[in-house]
């Protein structure tokens, strides 16, 4: 069963000072062709820097320390993309994997209008293509992203269209070349709540027509459940829980995710209260060698705050980091 | 974004804890030390200066750096030590007082500017425009052509085109503080205004002004050194390090430590002002450090 | 928009130097001076006459094309302020493309390789190039070059028409410090946009698409940057007229700024106002140059 993507051991670190602090832990995850793989966790706990390294795009003085991956690419056959020369990761970028942010407002050049900067998309990649070619690419693509008048879209710039269309046009150059792997990084945290479902409804509708994986970054679960098949719950850089999506959210064995869908159920619950998992994320550097969720963890046992659990798989498909799931009597 | 309403306290790092940062970085301590070299030069000219300025010693015309004559001698036979030593006097008062000048009136400006708002601050706003689109040299030339040349008007002169920059850095003070939500909370509770402003306003906006009010400190003095080169500025015989290099001119050749030591000591203070107010700009306010 | 900002900058110009004590009658006729003599010259300058009169006379010959004549030669202001201010304009257009050269490649460079070598040394340079006034460095480099070249910059003025080399020789050096004084703190804003501009999401937007890194930086990076550099070099402008007075008397190069020096030591008021007027006009026009740049560069600027 080859995946489409697959990471093994990925570990990023930062230098403070003259230590270098990590912050993401030897994280392994495989993406399966056309299948979404979503990565939920709260910010800082590294989901967004692993998409970053996957198209070698890290922040300075963020680096890859250890870890490789094996992406099968059409052009290059299976490559590391983590150290992959860079004129072969720039025919990859944009190309067969592409990637969408979350700010849509700002994610386009404010000087340039849209007509130029989707016929770059096609230009860095198929220089040969001829003007009508890409005019008529373009508005084919605008027209399978929903927007009403694609000829003035064209002509327009960032400045004076809307969140919602922004993020639209993301998706067209995005997808333009027919990219295997979409990164979508919180593609709908900036958006009001009514345009969202709109967006990840598109996406879902492409993944399919298209036949693209996904990598689904966000701290939203809704997000999740609306565009998953798999999900790994990140938590202070590294993988707490893993399993596909009906199964995570019918039987989370994890306290961590337990918490997060008791607070989304508070929402929409008869309780009074707000739950809230007490505590916060221990940052990177400040990791002991013990379960770094034990501090705010209600089941928290001696053995939470010596030694860190391995990933283990609870159930078919189902791999959860932590020491409960030994004890555990329920199913 | 949250951090427009937050009230952050910018009041300045205590004296103590201030100069501790200054201290650990090294251009702060360079710079720091740069213009305490030369304050200690002003303050114990009397006592350092070996001959009295304005002596003239034919007999030692255009002499080399020796023993007698640490810097040697100018075309008059003068001591360029002694005269050197005076002309930090000279430079330290002018800057000094003229940019105290400009930050007086600035400040009041700027706060009644920021405060006030409405007519009083487009008014204000637009007298500091012109002032500040003028090119400084020219209307501090200007200024002086007016006045006459004396040690006084060049202050003043300095003083009147500084006052745009403290002003609007003032204004943009009060803005921000006057925005944030601490600030409306008191309002609410019902200080007055002057209670407000100065109890929380004032030292919020001390920190950007004591950053503007050294980086001035350094146009000040390069201005008059400027004024004084071309001999609108002290005027001879007094000592100033512009009009030393500008008399130098003509016996360059001849007599190159005429030029050369007036030219070190100017750049030289000029240097450490900007490093030190780069250095509290990085100090008082890390955000802007790039 | 423009008209009433000129005509209220003649006005506070001309109230200026009437402010200016000292009398260009005495210091025309010294100890020859007699009442009669007096009145003559008085009523010859025009001087005799009230002073919203002269102003009159002045601002209507001016939007004429006439600023007066000199009081000390009598030579005519307006056509003397022309042919100099090509001179100071060729100054400074050489002084912009030296300080250009130098700053916008390492000012980019310096923000692509944080704390790298270059870096360091832009970083350096930039101080020196804002700290060290230019007629310290204009002396210093003549001395240098006397000292160890025996090379000594021309004297005598020779126009661009009659000896395009030789022009180039006066002004060369004058343009070197000029520039580098310019130099330094356009890289430094060069540098500081670019960084911004490079925190910027498009920037991984476009990197995203797959661009080739010389794309990215040239073609997206430094255009978005170019905007608050293109604010500082309009306010450079003034800078450099202010500094030209300087390195014209240096250079001994008849241009405005040396006018407008003589004119002050003279006290001889239609120069001074004259030049003072065209020099401000010159910069209003430019800086609405600049704003016409802007909207050009920037599409969410527009022109109102």
């Amino acid at each position: 069963m080859g995946h489409l993507l697959e990471i093994s051991n990925l570990k990023i670190s930062t230098p403070r000072g003259k230590n270098l602090v990590p912050l993401l832990d030897k994280v392994s995850l495989n993406v399966p062709k056309g299948q979404c793989l979503g990565i939920v966790g709260e910010s800082g706990c590294g989901k967004s820097i692993t998409a970053t390294s996957l198209l070698q795009q890290l922040p300075y003085p963020l680096r890859v320390t250890e870890g490789t991956t094996a992406f099968d690419s059409f052009q290059h056959g299976k490559v590391d993309l983590l150290t992959l020369p860079s004129k072969k990761m720039r025919n990859i970028r944009g190309r067969e994997i592409a990637m969408i942010f979350q700010e849509p407002m700002t994610s386009l050049d404010p000087i340039f209008t849209i007509q130029q900067q989707m016929f770059e998309a096609l230009q860095f990649h198929f220089p040969r293509m001829s003007h009508k070619e890409m005019l008529d690419k373009c508005l084919s693509m605008l027209v399978k992203v929903n927007i009403p008048r694609p000829e003035q879209t064209l002509s327009s710039y960032p400045h004076q269209l809307s969140g919602g269309q922004l993020q639209r046009i993301m998706i067209a150059i995005a997808l333009m070349n027919d990219p295997r792997l979409l990164i979508a990084d919180e593609p709908t945290t900036a958006l009001d709540v009514t345009i969202q479902m709109q967006i990840l409804d598109l996406m879902n509708e492409l993944k399919e027509s298209n036949d693209a994986a996904v990598l689904m970054i966000t701290h939203d679960l809704g997000v999740i459940a609306e565009t998953s098949q798999h999900v790994a719950v990140f938590y202070a850089g590294h993988i707490v829980e893993e399993a596909p999506v009906m199964e995570l959210f019918h039987h989370p064995q994890h306290p961590y995710t337990k918490g997060l869908l008791k607070s989304i159920s508070s929402l929409s619950g008869d309780s009074n209260l707000l739950y809230a998992i007490p505590g916060i994320v221990p940052p990177g550097g400040s990791w002991d060698a013990h379960c770094r969720f034990a501090a705010r963890c209600e089941y928290a046992s001696e053995k939470c705050l010596k030694d860190v659990p391995a990933l283990t798989e609870v159930a078919s498909g189902h791999l959860c980091r932590c020491f409960l799931h030994r004890q555990e009597v329920e199913a | 974004m949250s951090d427009k309403k937050t009230y952050v306290d910018r009041r300045l790092p205590t004296g103590d804890s201030l100069l501790k940062q200054l201290w650990q970085d090294p251009l702060g301590r360079a710079g720091f030390l740069g213009i305490l070299f030369i304050l200690l030069l002003a303050l114990f000219a009397p006592i350092i200066a070996r001959y009295d300025v304005a002596q003239i010693n034919s007999k030692a015309r255009l002499a080399a750096p020796s023993g007698t004559y640490w810097f040697g001698t100018d075309n008059f036979g003068r001591d360029i030590f002694s005269r050197i030593v005076y002309g930090a006097q000279v430079s330290l008062l002018v800057g000094v007082v003229s940019v105290s000048i400009a930050a007086g009136i600035g400040y009041l400006f700027g706060l009644a500017a920021g405060f006030f708002e409405g007519k009083v601050e487009s008014t204000i706003m637009m007298l500091m425009d012109i002032i500040f689109a003028f090119p400084s040299i020219l209307l501090a030339l200007l200024i002086v052509a007016v006045l006459g040349t004396s040690i006084v008007n060049t202050m003043i002169a300095i003083g009147i085109v500084n006052i745009p920059v403290f002003a609007r850095t003032v204004r943009a003070s009060v803005k921000a503080v006057k925005g944030t939500d601490y600030i409306a909370n008191a309002r609410s509770v019902g200080l007055k205004n002057s209670v407000i402003l100065f109890r929380h306003i004032t030292p919020n906006s001390l920190a950007p002004f004591t950053v503007q009010a050294t980086l001035a400190l350094s146009s000040a003095i390069l201005t008059e050194a400027t004024m004084s080169f071309l001999g609108l500025g002290i005027q001879p015989p007094n000592p100033s390090w512009g009009s030393m290099l500008s008399e130098a001119r003509t016996y360059m050749e001849m007599a190159p430590w005429m030029v050369v030591f007036p030219a070190l000591f100017i750049i030289f203070t000029i240097l450490s002002f900007n490093i030190l107010g780069d250095a509290l700009r990085d100090a008082l306010d890390p955000k802007l450090k790039l | 928009m423009l008209i009433p900002i000129l005509l209220g900058i003649s006005i506070a110009i001309f109230l200026i130097m009437q402010l200016i004590p000292g009398d260009v009658v005495s210091g025309i006729l010294g100890i020859e001076e007699t009442p009669e003599l007096r009145a003559m010259w008085e009523k010859k300058l025009g001087i005799d006459k009230p002073l919203v009169t002269q102003y009159f006379n002045w601002i209507s010959g001016v939007v004429r094309g006439d600023f007066g004549e000199s009081f000390r030669t009598g030579a005519k202001v307006f056509p003397e302020i022309l042919w100099r201010f090509s001179i100071s304009a060729e100054l400074a257009i050489l002084a912009c493309i030296v300080a250009w050269i130098i700053a916008f490649p390492l000012g980019i460079l310096s923000a692509l390789k944080r704390n790298s070598f270059i870096d360091r040394i832009v970083r350096v340079a930039a101080l020196l190039g804002v700290s060290v006034p230019g007629f310290a460095f204009a002396t210093l480099l003549i001395l240098f070059l006397a000292l160890v070249f025996g090379y000594y910059p021309p004297i005598k003025y020779v126009s661009l028409m009659q000896n395009p080399l030789k022009n180039l020789e006066i002004m060369i050096l004058p343009a070197i410090v000029l520039g580098s004084s310019m130099a330094g703190s356009v890289m430094r804003m060069t540098r500081s946009s670019m960084l911004e501009v490079l925190r910027q999401d498009f920037i991984k937007a476009v990197r995203a698409k797959g661009a080739p890194e010389r794309i990215t930086i040239m073609r997206h990076a430094f255009r978005n940057a170019s905007i608050p550099i293109v604010t500082l070099v309009g306010m450079q402008i003034g800078i450099l007229m202010g500094g030209t007075v300087v390195i014209e008397q240096i250079f001994s190069i008849p241009g405005l700024g040396q006018y407008l020096l003589t004119g002050i030591f003279q006290r001889d008021f239609p120069i001074v106002q004259g030049t003072v007027l065209f020099m401000a006009t010159i910069y209003v026009i430019i800086n609405l140059l600049v704003d016409i740049l802007y909207t050009y560069i920037d599409p969410r600027i527009t022109y109102s």
